[in-house]
């Protein structure tokens, strides 16, 4: 399979919609056909990563660990906006990894580049 | 008995908020659910919007879907009650009618 830069674009929050969940499924497995992944979090999507979240106290699993095993995934490539951040009372330190963080021009620029996008 | 309104959208990503507390008469009671709990949070962009709303409604956010966004600890916006899933229940007893938004 041709290698091709696959940026997957989160613009949801982690539990309103399955949506979050599915596209970290795809990355992963993406990520498994040796394909370079981009993660690009904007809008609510941002709220994906905070950190001390706590699923079970609505019953849930949750999902969101597993931005903790992006490694073991060899997926380096984690970019946040940073006007959705600001927009949301957050900075880097709210989140549970350490991101790369762009302005929107950077993030259209990103999106501008990459072979395939898959968005949710 | 005035109204008890629930939202479960967040704010940044749907106008439903803005509907629901532009329909919500004075003196009603609105709870934010589910990804309506974005909206408390007292760093965010819409606090503002929701601290005037304070003035002249009763404004719950439901604690569980809060903890479980990763923001159990975080500061609300002035005038904003946090409620367990008794407290939901005892919102929708003590209102004759509730609409939701969603």
């Amino acid at each position: 399979m041709a290698h091709k830069k696959i940026l997957f674009v989160n613009r949801k929050a982690p539990y309103g919609t399955a949506a979050a969940c599915e596209t970290l499924e795809a990355a992963l497995i993406a990520a498994a056909f040796d394909q370079e992944v981009h993660l690009a979090f904007l809008d609510d999507g941002v709220f994906q990563l905070v950190k001390h979240q706590q699923p079970a106290a609505l019953g849930l699993k949750g999902f969101t660990e597993g931005f903790l095993d992006l490694a073991e995934y060899d997926i380096d490539h984690v970019w946040v906006e940073a006007e959705s951040l600001a927009e949301r009372g957050l900075s880097e330190h709210d989140l549970m990894i350490p991101v790369a963080l762009l302005d929107r021009a950077a993030m259209a620029a990103l999106m501008n580049n990459a072979d395939l996008v898959f968005s949710a | 008995m005035s109204m008890l309104h629930t939202v479960n959208k967040s704010p940044f990503a749907s106008p439903t908020l803005a509907s629901c507390l532009a329909h919500a008469v004075d003196g009603a009671a609105v709870l934010l659910i589910e990804d309506g709990v974005y909206a408390a949070l007292a760093a965010g962009s819409f606090a503002p919007t929701l601290a005037a709303e304070a003035r002249r409604l009763r404004l719950y956010v439901l604690a569980p879907d809060l903890a479980a966004r990763g923001f159990a600890d975080a500061a609300l916006v002035a005038g904003v009650k946090m409620v367990d899933y008794e407290g939901f229940v005892d919102l929708a007893a003590a209102h004759s009618v509730v609409q939701a938004w969603f």
